[in-house]
């Protein structure tokens, strides 16, 4: 394996860099969510190369915390747009105007 | 071969990110994003961590996925995004964002190459993980029960409580909406 730590913190950047364009370019609420989603994968990725370059098990531990969390969080931000969708008929976040001024 | 399959995953893995997030039909951008979820467990097989290979793709590409999935049908938004999201805050958040891009690419392109350090086999020294600190790097997951249930006890059970605040939060929103129509 001649693939370095910094090919996989390369990749790892860019997907973050993806995911947080989705956060900042998308209006469907679920494709935001999506977007997080990707940003804690990218993360993850990191976490699981230096976990192997560093010869430590505790950043696999941190991964599987992460993907723990990332469950949970999944369904409780689901189950927001969903009775957000109830009250609104909208998930498009320009047109969820209550915040605003 | 390593080097091939490294390059052919995390370009899989990108190209199906970026369509994910520039697809409008949110359906397309969900089956992106499940290819892009198994494409990142294989190179956690890359990475010798089996375990969380096989979690991510049960986890992730799984039960979330299809979740969203599930919540994409249930609310059938007809209405396709026809323009992207420009205002002012948001390309401020893009100008930081590139620089965070930027200053994340220089400290991988300068990081040193590191050797790869070889994975211990738990078969032939069966005893390795039976240390309480520095656990160290290897493909079974008896390392992981063992870590689990001796360094991260503590945030292993708070995880399962998080679990259970979670499932009973959804609940608990789920019929207020219902109430509320």
């Amino acid at each position: 394996m001649n693939i370095g730590i910094h090919s996989y913190l390369i990749v790892s950047s860019l997907m973050f860099a993806i995911g947080f364009l989705g956060v900042i370019l998308r209006k469907n609420t679920l494709v935001l969510f999506m977007s997080l989603e990707l940003m804690l994968n990218a993360v993850n990725l990191a976490l699981v190369a230096f976990s192997r370059f560093n010869n430590t098990m505790d950043g696999n531990l941190f991964v599987f915390f992460i993907i723990t969390v990332a469950a949970a969080e999944v369904a409780v931000g689901l189950a927001i747009i969903v009775a957000l969708y109830r009250k609104r008929q909208t998930v498009m976040v320009d047109e969820l105007k209550a915040l605003e001024n | 071969m390593a080097d091939l399959l490294f390059y052919f995953f995390s370009f899989v893995a990108l190209v199906s990110a970026l369509v994910m997030v520039l697809n409008p039909n949110a359906v397309g951008g969900a089956m992106a994003m499940i290819v892009s979820f198994v494409t990142t467990a294989a190179l956690f097989v890359l990475l010798e961590a089996y375990f969380l290979a096989i979690i991510q793709v049960l986890v992730y590409a799984g039960a979330v996925m299809v979740l969203f999935l599930f919540i994409i049908m249930l609310l059938d938004v007809d209405k396709v995004e026809t323009a992207y999201r420009f205002d002012r805050i948001g390309t401020l958040a893009a100008v930081c964002g590139f620089v965070l891009l930027a200053s994340m690419l220089v400290v991988g392109l300068g990081s040193t190459h590191l050797p790869v350090p070889p994975t211990e086999l738990v078969a032939s020294n069966p005893d390795i993980i039976s240390q309480a600190t520095g656990i160290p790097f290897t493909t079974s997951s008896k390392s992981f029960g063992y870590s689990l249930f001796t360094k991260y006890m503590l945030p292993f059970q708070l995880v399962g409580f998080l679990l259970l605040a979670a499932m009973l939060g959804v609940i608990v929103i789920s019929k207020r909406a219902s109430q509320a129509d």
